[in-house]
């Protein structure tokens, strides 16, 4: 028997043990997942939490539900993994030797990386909304709160789905509106970015977005440390935002075993070759969503992607042939702009977002780059996607690689 | 209007505005390439971090990350960003005429 083991059951791992269960003759292999927790959580969902449009349930399901029947499934904690004895060392000592290995550990937040952060006003009045207990406290919060000067703030890139703090800003001005209070609440986006977003096009458009909602836009901003006394960050050159609450994107790290075993580079990403997805200086592992060090985004939809890359590329290299096919980096990411509407944004690591029509050139439904209401349907949309599509390793009607039809230059 | 003159200028570079061609650097380069980042004067503690850069680029490939320029150059954060000011690892990393350091997307 030949043996496949998966590190993390997470979107990635749980996709990729579907994929391959389906086409790995069960009389050759035996493939093991591991993951620590026996909850799926819909991360993208927690971006709605503060603002009372989801709630915890929303956003939860057992990770069980997922996986194919007769799958071999591991809970407990990785501790490391020893890529010259081809093994996995779990935290109760156990041992699981591979044949091959796919890594899935994903990235988390780690606020402690920043002075100040997380021993002072830490789910008091400074929050995160990228796990789902700070979603939730933040929501308790915002039920209450009655105004003053809200900082959404990015610490350090690479994070996560990279439009969600301007996202969670859009969301914010809306839902103040809503509330009839947006005369209360000042909202500044702050970013170590030279603007509101990675790439120069979409950066700009987004930038106007920000503008017409009146969202102060802070850039360039490295912090330091925060003060919590006075309640403000402070930038390594001594810039300050003050804050009545400040919503951050804390460092996002890959996970401590990544750095155990030796793989990871100084945020404990595991280097790999960006078209094959094969982690640098090994044979036999592979490497497939937030675990990587690509400069691509890190999203779920890049994830999905990757998978289609990495099943080929897989099944080549077991037969003994060089992986062939190429992952481009392509992401694909809709954007809540509040108001019930929405932006989409379609790029790769060479093509930087575009306007246009997607996914049917000229037709749509959707617009790249453009507010509007089908794009919100698109957001929406997606959990149910998520959830009955996308995890269990099926088709969804997108290419892999990104396509430049219905976009405009 | 030192910079607009500058055989800097002429030479070939990347979409970043980074050194096309790594050859092309001199160390008469480099103080153009920071004048053009706003830093008039390169001092002896400028030139440890250029230096660095360029080491670990020969050596791995890429330029270090702000995070790894902390952890091994011997230069603390703070004083990398007054050296260095807003994009320490994207401004030395031009200066020392090497493209962008992938981490910075
Ligand atoms: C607020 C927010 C909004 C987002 N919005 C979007 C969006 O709109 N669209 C989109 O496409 N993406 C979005 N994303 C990103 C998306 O959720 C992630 O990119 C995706 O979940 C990555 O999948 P993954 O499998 O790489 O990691 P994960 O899904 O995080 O899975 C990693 C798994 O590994 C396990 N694990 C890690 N270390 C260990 C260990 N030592 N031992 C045992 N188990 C371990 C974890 O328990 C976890 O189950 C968003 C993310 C956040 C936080």
């Amino acid at each position: 028997m030949k043996k496949l083991v998966i590190l993390g059951a997470g979107t990635a791992g749980t996709m990729m043990l579907n994929k391959l269960s389906n086409v790995l003759d069960k009389n050759e292999w035996q493939i093991t997942i591991v993951d620590q927790h026996e909850t799926h959580y819909y991360q993208p969902g927690f971006l709605f939490i503060p603002f009372g449009i989801y709630q915890r349930k929303d956003v939860v399901k057992p990770k069980r539900d997922f996986f194919p029947t007769g799958a071999n499934v591991v809970m407990s904690e990785i501790d490391r993994i020893e890529p010259e004895k081809n093994q996995v060392i779990l935290k109760n000592n156990v041992v699981l030797p591979y044949d091959y290995l796919i890594i899935a550990t994903g990235a988390q937040i780690r606020p402690e990386e920043v002075e100040g952060m997380k021993n002072g006003q830490w789910h008091k009045s400074i929050f995160d909304f990228y796990t789902v207990e700070g979603a939730c406290a933040l929501a308790d919060f915002f039920k209450h709160w009655e105004g003053g000067k809200l900082v959404v703030h990015v610490t350090e890139m690479p994070i996560k789905c990279p439009v969600a703090p301007l996202e969670f800003a859009f969301l914010a001005d809306s839902y103040f509106t809503e509330r009839g209070m947006r005369d209360k609440v000042d909202i500044t986006f702050v970013t170590p970015l030279p603007g509101a977003f990675t790439k120069p096009r979409a950066s700009s458009i987004l930038g106007d977005f920000l503008n017409k909602k009146n969202i102060h836009l802070t850039s360039e901003f490295n912090i330091a440390r925060v003060d919590n006394e006075a309640k403000r960050i402070v930038s390594w050159d001594e810039v300050e935002v003050p804050f009545d609450v400040l919503v951050t994107i804390p460092t996002n790290m890959g996970d401590p075993a990544i750095q155990r075993s030796g793989l990871g580079d100084e945020l404990n990403f595991v280097p790999t070759d960006k078209n094959t997805l094969v982690a640098e200086g090994q044979k036999n592992i592979f490497v497939i969503g937030d675990a990587t060090n690509l400069p691509s985004s890190k999203a779920g939809s890049v994830a999905h992607f990757e998978a289609d890359i990495l099943l080929e590329n897989f099944m080549s290299v077991v037969e003994g042939r060089a992986p062939s096919q190429k992952f481009d980096g392509h992401a694909n990411c809709f954007i809540e702009s509040g108001f019930g509407k929405g932006i989409l944004i379609d790029f790769n690591y060479d093509t930087e977002p575009l306007p246009g029509k997607f996914p049917l050139p000229g037709v749509g439904p959707f617009s790249l780059l453009e507010e509007t209401k089908m794009n919100h349907y698109g957001k929406v949309m997606f959990r149910w996607m998520y959830w009955n599509f996308l995890l269990k390793g099926q088709e969804l009607p997108v290419e892999s690689n990104m396509t430049m039809a219905g976009k405009r230059m | 209007m030192v910079v607009a003159t500058s055989p800097a200028m002429t030479l070939a570079r990347d979409a970043d505005g980074n050194l096309a061609n790594r050859a092309d650097w001199t160390k008469e380069i480099a103080v153009q390439l920071a004048m053009e980042e706003g830093i008039t004067e390169l001092t002896d503690r400028h030139w440890l971090v250029i230096t660095y850069m360029k080491e670990q680029f020969e050596a791995k490939g890429d330029a270090p990350s702000i995070r790894k320029l902390t952890k091994e150059s011997g230069v603390e954060t703070k004083e990398l960003y007054a050296l260095f000011p807003k994009g320490p690892a994207k401004k030395a990393a031009k200066i020392a005429g090497l493209p962008k350091p992938k981490g910075c997307i």
